[in-house]
């Protein structure tokens, strides 16, 4: 504890730093996913296709994916980045897929009855029956990404994990203990808020 | 017409007029392609061959969506939006439409009234909180929001006790003799079939078997299947029929 006593303020500014490669991560993953989801829960070929690459691109460790990417991007944020983004594919479009699937067949069936058009359905009807799933989805996926963004560090994408790799190079425990408790502390944060997000969403 | 996936046609050789402002039943067991003719009505199932006319005029010139704002449909799973209060269930068409704020709340609470739920108490609910019987009437009320011509029911009442069921047949009748719009309604309840219709549609294995009114059907019956149908209480059901709908 003695680090984090002394130097709060630059955990404060790495813990700064994780919430928002992780938030950037998140959303551009989400992007991706949220169409991807729709076009895999929508049809069952693509859909198939659509999560065996994401499961495949899920199996590369981390370490190896960031490796490659360097080779290709670079060093920095934006490698690490979409490393992240290409890790929450999996269970971002797991949970769109999950959730669509799942709306009750008659809500559909009414709304196109009633004169919804497929969007109108889809934003109006589907998305809003699907959103405590699609959410759970979001906290796996944020929960995760808040480990995996400790890796980051490795390419200089800084974050909580400069902490970790600090404290390992200098046989520091105390680092490593700050960066470790940080990090579990956010992930907690971020998966009791969107429990609480899930909660409040279900009719 | 026939689905893509199968080799015998859903409905076949099905020649029906249905008259304004009638109560017509489309009467059958299950799987016999009653549902798939009441689909359509408003194109959310098109013929492979054939037409569907509206007051002359074929259903597939005009757009599916606008077609279906001016058709009511009711189905047996309701559907009712969960994310939505009653008062937004019911006027979801209206909103689609383009009518404003004012015109949607005034034809809600009167929506609400027709079919005997009080506006004040009813309107800001969710659906979870309402019974099997209420949640069936507000889906009533959802498919006559925009003052639909032809109302589309399938198997409507066929999820909810017999005792909600009866009240419900009541409550539709009243409303057809209320409104006077021309209802398409499809059951295999015969007493069901019985009790609403000004017309029966009899159909049998994609074939309409034999139309009529009640008393016809049960008095002459086209053929076997029909006769098991109505079955060996025809002359009970028949003098059941005998008792003005407005006593029951």
């Amino acid at each position: 504890m003695t680090y984090l006593a002394a130097h709060g303020a630059r955990v404060a500014d790495l813990l700064g730093q994780h919430v928002v490669l992780v938030l950037v991560s998140l959303l551009v993953a989400l992007v991706i996913a949220v169409p991807l989801g729709v076009v895999a829960a929508r049809n069952e070929r693509a859909g198939a296709a659509i999560l065996a690459v994401a499961g495949a691109l899920y199996t590369i460790p981390s370490l190896a994916l960031l490796a490659l990417l360097v080779a290709v991007i670079g060093l920095g944020q934006i490698t690490a980045i979409v490393a992240l983004v290409v890790y929450a594919q999996m269970i971002l479009v797991r949970g769109v897929v999950a959730g669509l699937r799942g709306v009750d067949p008659a809500l559909v069936d009414s709304a196109r009855g009633l004169g919804f058009t497929a969007r109108q359905t889809l934003l109006r009807v589907e998305f809003p029956a699907a959103l405590p799933v699609m959410l759970g989805g979001v906290r796996v996926a944020t929960v995760s990404l808040v480990a995996l963004a400790t890796v980051a560090a490795w390419i200089n994408a800084g974050g909580l994990g400069v902490l970790l790799f600090e404290g390992i190079g200098t046989n520091n425990p105390d680092k490593i203990f700050a960066g470790a408790l940080a990090a579990a502390a956010l992930a907690i944060a971020a998966d009791l808020a969107l429990r609480g997000a899930e909660r409040a969403v279900r009719t | 017409m026939r689905y893509a996936s199968a080799s015998v046609p859903a409905v076949h050789d099905v020649d029906l007029t249905i008259q304004a402002g009638q109560f017509a039943v489309l009467l059958g067991p299950s799987g016999c392609g009653k549902s798939t003719l009441l689909r359509t009505i408003n194109r959310l199932v098109e013929p492979t061959s054939g037409t569907v006319l509206i007051d002359g005029g074929d259903v597939r010139r005009r757009d599916a969506t606008e077609l279906r704002r001016g058709i009511g449909y009711v189905i047996q799973a309701v559907g009712l939006f969960p994310h939505y209060t009653v008062a937004q269930n019911v006027g979801v068409v209206p909103k689609l439409l383009g009518w404003n704020e004012a015109r949607t709340g005034a034809r809600v609470d009167e929506l609400l009234r027709l079919i005997r739920l009080d506006p004040a108490r009813y309107r800001d609910r969710k659906p979870r909180e309402l019974s099997g019987g209420e949640a069936q009437r507000v889906g009533v009320a959802r498919a006559l929001a925009a003052q639909p011509r032809v109302l589309l029911m399938d198997e409507p009442f066929a999820a909810v006790d017999a005792i909600v069921r009866a009240s419900l047949q009541d409550e539709i009748a009243r409303v057809h003799r209320e409104l006077g719009t021309t209802i398409v309604f499809v059951t295999h309840d015969v007493d069901e079939a019985l009790r609403l219709a000004d017309r029966i549609v009899v159909m049998n294995a994609g074939h309409v078997v034999q139309t009529g009114p009640p008393a016809d059907i049960l008095e002459h019956p086209a053929d076997d299947f029909v006769r098991d149908l109505v079955g060996v209480d025809a002359e009970t059901r028949r003098l059941a029929l005998e008792r003005p709908l407005i006593e029951r």
